[in-house]
C-alpha cells in the first residue's frame, strides 16, 4: 500500500507546489504507516526530473510520458491519475492545490468514490476517525472535517508542511494508460504563460502594488524590488481591472490567494477582500502615507510614507544588505 | 439554448466571520448574504449569452428557505427561473449530485457555476457535477463565447492562461474577467416577483464529509512601524526578527 501524489509540472521541471504535496504524503505516511510514497507524473518530462521528486520523500515515480498529457486536459489526466491509483492500490491521493489540480481532483472524487478536502493546513488527525484541517471563508477561518469514505483525497494548501529537501532519489517506471478520445476531446489551442519570472501563486516573498501607484509607468520601482528579493509581483484587484496589469497578478478574494513568508504591499489600501487573499502569509510588510490605511491593522511591520520615496531606498537597503 | 447557473448564498465579503455553540455553528449575528461573487460572474455572462442566443435560463441553489432572496435577486439580474433543491447543502458532493439529477432531467446545454464558493472555497462542485453528468467540465474560465456548438474559453492558469476550444454540453467554473456584475435595475426587481421560484426536494442524502468544529485564526498582534528615514531599520528586522530573508 502506498500514497499516491498527482505531481504537476511546467517547462521542464516539477512545481514546487508539487514538491510540496509530496513532502507532506511523505510526512502522512510516517504518521499513518500507509508505506511508501508514490508519485504520477504526466506527459513529456526528463526522466531525470523525476528522479529529483525522491528528495521530497517520494520512492517511486509512476511517468505517463504521452505527449498529449503534457497539457493540462483535464478528463485525460483525471482518468489516467484514476489507473495510476488503481495500480499502486493505496487508500489516499495527495495533490497540491492548483488550477490544474482542483479541477482534476473533483473529477477523481467521483471516479475513485473518494472523500475529497480542499485547502487542506497540516496532517489529518487520525486518533480517533480521520479529520482534517481546511482553510475556510477564504483564510478568515478554519474548519475541522472529518471524512468517512475509505478512500481519500486531499487537495494541500501551500506551506501546508516544510518542503523536505533530504529524501535519495526516486525510481522512474514508464506507466502504461488507456485513455479515450472522448476524454481528448477539449483542445488547448493556445497557452500563455510568463516565462523566467517567478509564479506569485508559487512564490515565497511577493511585492504588490496597488492603486496608490498611480499608473503602469510607476511599476518599474515595483519590479525593482521584486528583482532584489527573488519575489513575485501582485497588485490589487483595481490595478488588474483598469490594465495596469495582467489578471494574473491581481491578488485577494476574486483573484490569486498567496501564501509568502513574506508580502510587500504598497500603495494598497487593505480593503478587507484584498487581505483575503493574502491572510496566509508568514509576514506583511506595509508602505502606505496614509497612517489610517486598513492594511496597517492586519501588518507585521508598516512604514507610513510615500511609496516613490520609500520604494527605492528600501531597494538600496536590501542590495546593501542581501 | 438552455443554460443553467449555480449560485451559492454566501456571506457578504466584508463580513466578519464568527462562530456560535461552542464553535460548531456559523454565527448569522449581522451577516447580509449575497450571490457567490464567482457565481455572479457566472450569472451575468449567461444572461449575456441567453440575450444573444435566445432560450433559456435558469438558477439553481441548493439551500434551505432562507436563500429564496438571494434566487430572487439573480431572477431580477435576468435569469428566466429558479430552482431551490430544499435542503441544507450538507457537502460538496451532496450539492454535486443535487446539481447532477437536476442537470440530467433538464438536459441543459451549458452549466456555469463561480470557479468556487466563498465560504468553502472547494473549487469542486463543477468537476465532480461534470464526472457525475459525464461531461467536460473547466474551471477557472476567464473568458467563454459561443461559435455554434463550439465554446471558445481562456482558463487561468499559474502566471497565465490557456485557450481551450470544446463542444456543448460543457460546465464551466467562471471567474473574471468573463463578464462584468450586473446590478438589477427596477424593471428586474420588478418582474423577478413574478417569475417562477420552485421547490424541489433532494434526491440523495449521500455525503462523504462532515464539519465537526470551526476555528479562528489567532489575532494578529500590533504593527510595528519604522520611521521612513530609516528604512535599513526595517531591513534588520526582516532579516533578525521575522527571519524571513
Ligand atoms: C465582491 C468584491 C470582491 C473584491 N475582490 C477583490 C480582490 O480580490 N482583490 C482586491 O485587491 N480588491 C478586491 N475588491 C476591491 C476592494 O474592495 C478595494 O476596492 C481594492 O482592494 C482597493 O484597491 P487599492 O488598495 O489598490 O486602491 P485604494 O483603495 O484606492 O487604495 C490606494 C491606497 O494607496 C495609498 N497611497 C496613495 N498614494 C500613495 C503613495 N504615493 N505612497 C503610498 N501609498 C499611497 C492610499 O493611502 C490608499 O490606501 C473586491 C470588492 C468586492 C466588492
Ligand atoms: N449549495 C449550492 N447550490 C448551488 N450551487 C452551488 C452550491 N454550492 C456550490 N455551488 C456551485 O459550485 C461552485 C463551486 O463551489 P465549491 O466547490 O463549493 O467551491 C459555486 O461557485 C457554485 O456555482
Amino acid at each position: 500500500m502506498s500514497v499516491l501524489v498527482y505531481i504537476e509540472h511546467a517547462e521542464g521541471k516539477v512545481k514546487k507546489t508539487s514538491l510540496e504535496a509530496v513532502s507532506f504524503a511523505h510526512a502522512l505516511a510516517q504518521k499513518t504507516g500507509e508505506g511508501e510514497v508514490v508519485a504520477v507524473a504526466l506527459g513529456s518530462i526528463d526522466s531525470a526530473e523525476l528522479v529529483k521528486v525522491g528528495s521530497a520523500g517520494a520512492t517511486k515515480v509512476l511517468h505517463a510520458g504521452d505527449d498529449r498529457l503534457t497539457a493540462g486536459v483535464i478528463q485525460a489526466h483525471a482518468s489516467a491519475v484514476a489507473q495510476a491509483f488503481e495500480k499502486v492500490g493505496g487508500k489516499t491521493l495527495i495533490l497540491a492545490k492548483s488550477s490544474l489540480g482542483d479541477a482534476v481532483a473533483a473529477r477523481l472524487a467521483i471516479k475513485l468514490e473518494a472523500g475529497l478536502v480542499s485547502n487542506v493546513v497540516e496532517l489529518p488527525d487520525t486518533s480517533s476517525g480521520y479529520t482534517v484541517k481546511r482553510s475556510i471563508y477564504t483564510g478568515k477561518a478554519f474548519a475541522f472535517t472529518a471524512l468517512t469514505t475509505e478512500k481519500k483525497i486531499l487537495a494541500i494548501k501551500k506551506n501546508a508542511v516544510d518542503l523536505k529537501t533530504d529524501g535519495g532519489d526516486a525510481s522512474v517506471e514508464p506507466l502504461e494508460v488507456t485513455i479515450s478520445d472522448a476524454d481528448f476531446a477539449s483542445k488547448i489551442t493556445n497557452t500563455e504563460r510568463a516565462t523566467g519570472d517567478v509564479l506569485l501563486p508559487e512564490a515565497d516573498i511577493v511585492v504588490s502594488g496597488g492603486r496608490g501607484m498611480k499608473g503602469p509607468e510607476n511599476w518599474g520601482m515595483i519590479e525593482d524590488l521584486a528583482k532584489t528579493l527573488g519575489a513575485a509581483t501582485g497588485c490589487s484587484k483595481p490595478v488588474s481591472d483598469i490594465g495596469w496589469r495582467p489578471h494574473h497578478e491581481h491578488v485577494g478574494q476574486t483573484g490569486i490567494k498567496v501564501a509568502p513568508s513574506l508580502y510587500i504591499a504598497i500603495g494598497i489600501s487593505g480593503a478587507i477582500q484584498h487581505l483575503a487573499g493574502v491572510n496566509s502569509s508568514k509576514c506583511i510588510v506595509v508602505i502606505n502615507k496614509d497612517p489610517e490605511a486598513p492594511f496597517f491593522k492586519a501588518a507585521d511591520y508598516g512604514i507610513v510614507g510615500d511609496a516613490f520615496e520609500v520604494v527605492p531606498k528600501l531597494n538600496e537597503a536590501l542590495k546593501a544588505e542581501l | 439554448m438552455k443554460i443553467l447557473v449555480c449560485i451559492t448564498h454566501v456571506p457578504d465579503t466584508t463580513s466578519k466571520i464568527q462562530f456560535t455553540a461552542d464553535n460548531t455553528k456559523f454565527d448569522t449575528t449581522g451577516v447580509q448574504f449575497i450571490i457567490g461573487p464567482y457565481d455572479d460572474y457566472a450569472l451575468a455572462r449567461a444572461v449575456e449569452l441567453r440575450d444573444q442566443t435566445g432560450g433559456k435560463l435558469t438558477v439553481l441553489n441548493v439551500g434551505e428557505a432562507e436563500t429564496e432572496p438571494t434566487l430572487r435577486k439573480a431572477l431580477a439580474i435576468g435569469a428566466d427561473e429558479a430552482i431551490r433543491v430544499n435542503s441544507f447543502p450538507k457537502d460538496s458532493f451532496f450539492v454535486a449530485q443535487q446539481i447532477a439529477h437536476f442537470a440530467k432531467e433538464g438536459s441543459y446545454d451549458l452549466i456555469l457555476m463561480g470557479r468556487e464558493s466563498i465560504d468553502f472555497n472547494g473549487g469542486m462542485v463543477h468537476g465532480m457535477v461534470g464526472e457525475l453528468l459525464n461531461m467536460p467540465s473547466f474551471s477557472p474560465v476567464m473568458k467563454l463565447d459561443l461559435d455554434g456548438t463550439t465554446v471558445k474559453m481562456a482558463r487561468e492558469i499559474e502566471g497565465g492562461k490557456e485557450m481551450l476550444e470544446a463542444q456543448l454540453p460543457l460546465i464551466a467554473g467562471c471567474q473574471e474577467p468573463i463578464a462584468e456584475w450586473k446590478i438589477p435595475n427596477m424593471r428586474g426587481i420588478m418582474s423577478a416577483r413574478t417569475k417562477p421560484l420552485n421547490v424541489v426536494e433532494a434526491v440523495s442524502e449521500q455525503t462523504q464529509a462532515e464539519t465537526k468544529k470551526y476555528e479562528l485564526p489567532p489575532a494578529k498582534g500590533a504593527v510595528k512601524l519604522v520611521d521612513k528615514d530609516q528604512v535599513s531599520e526595517l531591513v534588520k528586522l526582516l532579516k533578525n526578527e521575522a527571519k524571513v530573508l
